[in-house]
This record gives C-alpha cells, sequence and structure tokens, in this order.
C-alpha cells in the first residue's frame, strides 16, 4: 500500500460465520467506498465486531469473500494483511512492558521500515502530542484517553490505508470521549483512510460515519447514510434503535 | 561424613580393582560395621568407596540387588521379614539358611557367613534390679514383672512382636507402662524412674549403664543375626573381597559390639578410629606405627569452633550441595519452560499434563529417592534425577500461566497489529511472564535446596550427610553442621533469585507494582 492519501476499497461478499452453534454472519454483503467511514452498529452479539475481526482475518468467516482493493484476503498471508490494516481495539491494547514510542513504531518496525522512528513521531503528532515528551513515556503512566490516542497513532504510524476501530472510545468519559472523536475527524480529513467503525453509540456513529450499517442478529438490516436512516429506517427495529438512542428525526 | 585415611601399604596386586562399594544403613552400628568391611578390604589391597547411611533396608538393599552397591551389613531377621515377606522364626540357624537360599536364587545376592552377634529386641534391667529380684531370664521376669515399671517405645507397645507377644509368650504384665522416646529411655531407665525398658540388644548404653539383658529363654524375639550382604557382581568379579569379608564371620560377639557402639555413641568418637583399633584388636591387621590417632571429639569445644575444624569437609558438602542444586535445576529449567510453553500452545492438553506433574510432587522427597535405585542405583544420579523431577512442577506451571495470562489486550492487539506469533511470544508474552515464570524457578530452587538434603540417603552426599549421620547417631552438633548451612543456603538462593526476578521484571511493571504497593499502604 503505497500513498496515504487515498484509502482502500473493501468488498464484502456473503459472508457467514457461525461461533458453534450461534450465527454471528448470515450471508451479510456489503461495500466500501475508498476513504469512506462505515460505521458498524448494532446490539451485542449482533455479529460487528466479528464482520470487522473478518477483514483483518483475526477470524476467517465460513463462507464468501472479503475484498481489499479487489484482491482476496485469503490469496494474502494474514500476518501481512494485518500490518497493512490500522486497528484500535476498545482498551487500547497498548503493549505494557514498552515506551510509548516503541509501542507507536511497532507497525513500521514489523515492516522493516528504515524511518520507523520518524514515522512514530509523525503519527504521535498527528493526534496531538509531543512526541519528545510522551515518547519516552510508560504507558501506566497515560490517562485512558491518552492511551487510546496513542493507539490511534499506532494504528496508522505505517500509513495505513484501512482502519479498523472496535469499540475505539467506548470506556472513556463523555468530554474525552468527544475529543477524540473530534479528533479522529480530524485525521481522517488529512489523511483519508478507509475506516471501518465498531460502536454502539448512534451518535458517534452519525458524527462520524458517511454511511451507517445496522446489523441485527448477522443480518444486515439496512446500510445507509445518516439522513437516509433518520428518514427512511428500511425497518421497525432500525426505528426502534433510533428511537432509543434519540437520534431519530 | 566420610572418614578420610591413608590406604594401607598392601595394597598393589589389586590396586588396579574397581572399588568396592560399601554401603552402610543410617545407625551408628552400621556405620561401624560397614568401616570395619572396608577397612578389611583395604588391609587386604583392595579400594573401597564408601557409602554411608543409605536410606534404609529398602534402598540398601535395592543398591546390592542393582549391584549399585557391593556389600552392606545386614540382619537375617530383617532379611527374612522386610524383604521376603515371611513370617519371624524362632531358630537362628533355619532364619541364616532361608534368607541365604532365598537371596541367592531370587536376587543372586550372598549372605556371608554371620559376624558372630545379634542384634534382636532386648529387655533391660538396671544391675541392681536384677539382683534384688535374680532377673537373668524373660521367665524370671515375669515373675516380677507385677511389682516393676515399664518405660517403651510406643512402636514396642503396639507391635504384634512387642509387648503383646510378650505378654502372650512368658505371660509378662507390669505395674505399669509408659511410653518414652528412643533418646530418653536409657536416662529414665538409669535414673530409676522405670524399671524395665526395651533396647537393642548390641546398644551402646548398655554396657554405658551397665544394665543387665534378660536372655529370651522362650526364643521369642526372632533372631536378628548379623551378616555381610553381597552382590552378585562382587562375587563374580572379586573372589578376593569375599574372601577378605568372610574373615570377620564369627569374630564380633555381642560385647564386643556393644563396646564399639558404646564408644560411637557414648563416647563420640570416630567411626574409622573405633574399626581401625578393633582389626587390630582381632590380630586381623597389624598395629600401624607413627599413624596419628584421630582425635576424639571434644565435647567442650564450641559449635563455631566445630564448624572451623570441619570447614573442609562441609565446604565440600556445600559445594556438592550447589552442585545437585544446580544441575538439576538448570535441566529443570531446560526442560519446563519449553513444556509450559507447549501446553500453553496445546491448550486442553495442559491441565492434565500439569496436574500429573503435580503428582510427582505429592510423593514424599524419600520414598521418590527409594524409588529411583531399583531402577538407577545410588549416588549422584538417581538424586540428580529425583530433584530434577522435583523442579518440574513449579516452573512448568509458572511458565504455562504466566504466558497464558499476559495481559490479554495486548497479546490480542499484538496479533491484530501483525506480530508473528513467534515475535508475539518472544516479544510480549515471555517478558510479560518473566515474574511468574522466575518466581517459579525460585520456588523450585528453594525446594531444591531442601530435597537435597536428602539425597544423602542415597549415597549422592551433600549438606545432608552430616545431616542424616548426626539423626543416627543422635548427634546434635553433627546435624546442626548440615543443617544450617542448608537453611542458609535456601535463603541465599531465594535472594539471589528475588534481585534476578526484579531484573528481569520489565522496568514499567515494576513501577506499575510499586505504585500499587504505595496505594495499598496509603489506605
Amino acid at each position: 500500500m503505497t500513498g496515504a492519501e487515498a484509502g482502500a476499497s473493501v468488498e464484502i461478499v456473503d459472508v457467514s460465520k457461525r461461533h458453534g452453534e450461534v450465527v454471528a454472519l448470515d450471508h451479510v454483503s456489503l461495500s466500501i467506498a475508498p476513504s469512506e467511514c462505515l460505521a458498524l452498529v448494532g446490539e451485542s452479539g449482533s455479529g460487528k465486531t466479528t464482520l470487522l475481526r473478518s477483514i483483518n482475518r483475526l477470524l476467517d468467516p465460513d463462507a464468501g469473500t472479503i475484498k481489499i482493493d479487489g484482491r482476496d484476503t485469503r490469496s494474502v498471508n494474514a500476518v501481512a494483511l494485518r500490518r497493512a490494516i490500522g486497528y484500535v481495539p476498545q482498551d487500547g491494547g497498548i503493549l505494557p512492558h514498552w515506551t510509548v514510542a516503541r509501542n507507536v513504531a511497532l507497525v513500521p518496525v514489523l515492516q522493516g521500515m528504515p524511518d520507523a522512528t520518524s514515522r512514530a513521531e509523525q503519527a504521535l503528532a498527528a493526534v496531538g502530542f509531543e512526541a519528545n515528551t510522551i515518547g519516552p513515556r510508560w504507558p501506566h503512566e497515560l490517562s485512558g484517553g491518552q492511551r487510546q490516542r496513542v493507539a490511534m497513532a499506532r494504528a496508522l504510524a505505517a500509513g495505513q490505508r484501512l482502519l479498523l476501530l472496535d469499540e475505539p472510545f467506548g470506556a472513556l468519559d463523555a468530554i474525552t470521549r468527544a475529543e477524540l472523536q473530534r479528533q479522529l475527524k480530524n485525521i481522517r480529513e488529512r489523511t483519508r483512510p478507509t475506516t471501518v467503525l465498531v460502536t454502539h453509540d448512534l451518535r458517534e456513529a452519525f458524527f462520524l460515519a458517511d454511511r451507517i450499517a445496522v446489523l441485527r442478529e448477522g443480518k444486515l438490516e439496512q446500510v445507509a447514510d445518516p439522513a437516509t436512516l433518520r428518514s427512511a429506517p428500511a425497518t421497525e427495529y432500525v426505528q426502534r434503535l433510533l428511537a432509543y438512542a434519540d437520534v431519530a428525526s | 561424613m566420610q572418614p578420610t585415611f591413608a590406604v594401607h601399604a598392601q595394597s598393589h596386586a589389586q590396586s588396579s580393582q574397581r572399588p568396592v562399594v560399601v554401603a552402610s544403613k543410617p545407625f551408628g552400628e552400621s556405620f561401624i560395621l560397614a568401616e570395619l568391611f572396608a577397612q578389611m578390604l583395604e588391609a587386604r589391597g583392595l579400594k573401597a568407596d564408601r557409602r554411608p547411611g543409605l536410606g534404609a533396608t529398602e534402598v540398601a538393599f535395592a543398591g546390592v540387588r542393582s549391584d549399585a552397591v557391593d556389600v552392606y551389613p545386614e540382619y537375617t531377621g530383617t532379611g527374612l521379614l522386610a524383604v521376603l515377606h515371611e513370617p519371624p522364626q524362632r531358630d537362628p540357624i533355619a532364619v541364616f539358611n532361608r534368607v541365604s537360599t532365598e537371596f541367592q536364587s531370587r536376587f543372586g545376592v550372598r549372605w556371608l557367613p554371620p559376624l558372630g552377634f545379634e542384634n534382636t529386641y532386648a529387655i533391660a534391667v538396671r544391675r541392681e534390679t536384677a539382683q534384688r529380684y535374680s532377673l537373668a531370664t524373660l521367665s524370671d521376669l515375669a515373675r516380677a514383672a507385677p511389682q516393676l515399671s515399664a518405660g517403651l517405645t510406643a512402636d514396642f507397645i503396639e507391635r504384634k512382636d512387642g509387648l503383646p507377644g510378650l505378654r502372650g509368650a512368658y505371660g509378662i504384665s507390669f505395674r505399669s507402662v509408659r511410653p518414652l522416646g528412643q533418646a530418653v529411655k536409657y536416662q529414665a531407665l538409669a535414673s530409676g524412674a522405670v524399671d524395665v525398658i526395651d533396647g537393642y540388644s548390641t546398644d551402646g548404653f548398655i554396657a554405658r549403664y551397665d544394665l543387665v539383658v534378660l536372655r529370651d529363654d522362650k526364643r521369642f524375639f526372632p533372631p536378628y543375626e548379623a551378616a555381610a550382604v553381597v552382590s552378585a557382581r562382587l562375587q563374580r568379579e572379586q573372589p578376593a573381597a569375599i574372601a577378605a569379608l568372610t574373615e570377620l564371620s564369627d569374630r564380633i560377639d555381642v560385647a564386643t559390639m556393644r563396646k564399639l557402639n558404646a564408644r560411637l555413641e557414648v563416647n563420640r568418637e570416630p567411626v574409622d578410629a573405633i574399626a581401625r583399633s578393633e582389626l587390630i584388636a582381632l590380630g586381623l591387621t597389624a598395629t600401624k606405627t607413627g599413624q596419628a590417632t584421630p582425635a576424639q571429639a571434644k565435647s567442650g569445644e564450641s559449635f563455631a569452633q566445630y564448624m572451623w575444624e570441619h570447614r573442609a569437609t562441609l565446604g565440600a558438602a556445600v559445594v556438592r550441595h550447589l552442585l545437585l542444586v544446580s544441575v538439576a535445576l538448570l535441566a529443570g529449567i531446560l526442560v519446563a519452560i519449553p513444556l509450559g510453553l507447549w501446553l500453553d500452545y496445546a491448550g486442553r492438553a495442559a491441565e492434565p499434563v500439569i496436574r500429573t506433574i503435580g503428582l510427582l510432587q505429592t510423593i514424599p522427597s524419600l520414598a521418590l529417592l527409594a524409588f529411583m535405585v531399583p531402577l538407577i542405583g545410588i549416588g549422584v544420579w538417581p538424586a540428580l534425577i529425583a530433584l530434577w523431577l522435583y523442579s518440574l512442577y513449579p516452573i512448568v506451571r509458572s511458565t504455562y500461566s504466566g504466558v497464558r495470562d499476559a495481559d490479554p489486550n495486548a497479546v490480542h492487539a499484538a496479533r491484530a497489529l501483525g506480530m508473528t506469533p513467534g515475535q508475539i511470544l518472544r516479544q510480549v508474552r515471555l517478558p510479560l511472564a518473566a515474574p511468574t515464570l522466575l518466581s517459579g524457578i525460585r520456588t523450585a530452587a528453594v525446594i531444591a535446596v531442601g530435597t537435597a538434603t536428602l539425597a544423602a540417603f542415597i549415597g549422592a552426599g551433600g549438606l545432608g550427610e552430616p545431616i542424616a549421620t548426626g539423626l543416627a547417631l543422635a548427634d546434635t552438633r553433627l546435624i546442626l553442621s548440615g543443617a544450617l548451612p542448608a537453611a542458609a543456603l535456601a535463603l541465599i538462593v531465594d535472594a539471589l533469585l528475588a534481585v534476578v526476578e526484579r531484573a528481569t521484571t520489565p522496568a514499567p511493571l515494576r513501577h506499575a507494582a510499586a505504585e500499587r504497593k504505595r496505594e495499598a499502604s496509603r489506605r
């Protein structure tokens, strides 16, 4: 993946996945355009995290295909695939025994980039940190919001063109969450990575996403831009979901 | 502690021969007899390799049966009851014939002709009691018993071949029976606190307190004649050794043995000096001129002086101890860490495997050591294997749980960002598991230092040797001279590994731990 300018395209075709008896994904098809931000929303167990993790092959679907920039992900080595895709889990997943700088340089180092250190510094700057001050610090010295910003920097330090966010702000207080949402929006405007955002929070989805995919029991209920979703909920479930989240028109 | 002395001058013709492994069981009389065997062999130009104080009958017999030991002193009654598991018999000749034919045909082990004394249960009284009630036999005792109080070992009071049997055979019924420990029995009798005690017929204290042993006129107690028991290998390879050992047959009577035991247990003379003077007295070896008489144990000297005088022996024991521990521990680490990692990988097999290894930990150390003897013989190897087995569980367990429980969020993120399983293991899970893993190794090391003291019972040396000998001779100073360094060693090893543990703990984890501690103290 070359320039950080454009995002990657993602094509999800007829993907199904079972966890034992439970159907996590039931014939899901979805296209994500380059640089688009797609939010996956739904209740716990709706399959949104399973779908997200299928994209970087943390899970392999039982059936169906996922293509990134037109290439079937199964034709790519899973490790190489993951190194090309940014990932931010809810808890940040910062390695506790590494400094912030080393954490952020993780993927550039894995990819053998000679400028790994300066990339890490730039990535830290991109999330609003003073790289020299924050770099040498240990993860346990950071606040929850700082950790998520470090995790975001780490996800983008190697110039990833696709960003997977798994409830990235779910554990933060309301003010910090709002700050980080704004920051993510800024980053997206600057480097335009394609973004898949799993969230419980419909307000967050409305604020950040170009389109919202509502999942229920492994099936897609509706995929639409926020305005359409609001004006024309496809199902009663979507309507209820919007009402509960207090974002209905 | 092994007595050391110069090899006798006669040794030339057979000096190229393999040394004869002479073992004993862990009590005074067995030490003396084994030393007599060893010096007898050396006097006839053979070499002797001394392994005093082997665990017990099982260990010593297993040693001679597996050719790891060439000769050790045993008692016919023990052979009959403890090895052949046959009921006791009364006739000493019948018992000797039975054990010698059975041992030869079943195990290829040979009993040499008896040494000339029995060490069986003995009922003893003070000389003035014997005179007052005119007691010479146990039948006499039956008459006087209602006026006498007895102090008997708890074991003897319960055993069928103890007091209950005695009551049946002679109709002995004491005025009172008090259970008394081995150590205080003789003093209790001498001071008049009790009138009758049980003991062993060759106990040195019988001579020391001038006691009268009542004759077992109905031959109630099974005969325990002492004799040398010889391995098949020695019979095959070194007939000269058999001939030398046979020279002792029928030369040591019960009075002599009592005196020798008293010299060791009462006067605390060194075993080698006792054996040397006895062989000269028996006319079996010539008087050596110019040979310094070994110093008698000075009872007045302080413990510190004693330790200082024996620093060379103790130093060697410490070195041997540390070698046993470090080799076993290193082998344990080399096996247990990969095993722990593999178990993490293997998933469901892990818990059953770890629990099975944990079962090893529940085998009493002495039993495990004894179990090793028939398989591997005696000496350093079985001890190393036993110590190694004990080291596995703490290290496997700590490796497995350390790696498994390493910060799951960090591990998940590492995988999601494209680290390979190997990278995750080396760069994330192992560093995070290091403190847990190190504490497992630390536990294993401290256990090993303690357990290694038992290695002496299978002839592996170390700090257990003075402990085992001291226990056998009821010599507190000797026990402490092994036990204190062993305890100190355990503390030192623990402290050193604590430093290593700190050093290998990733700095931020250390800070985090320190912070938690500070916070806890603030509350």
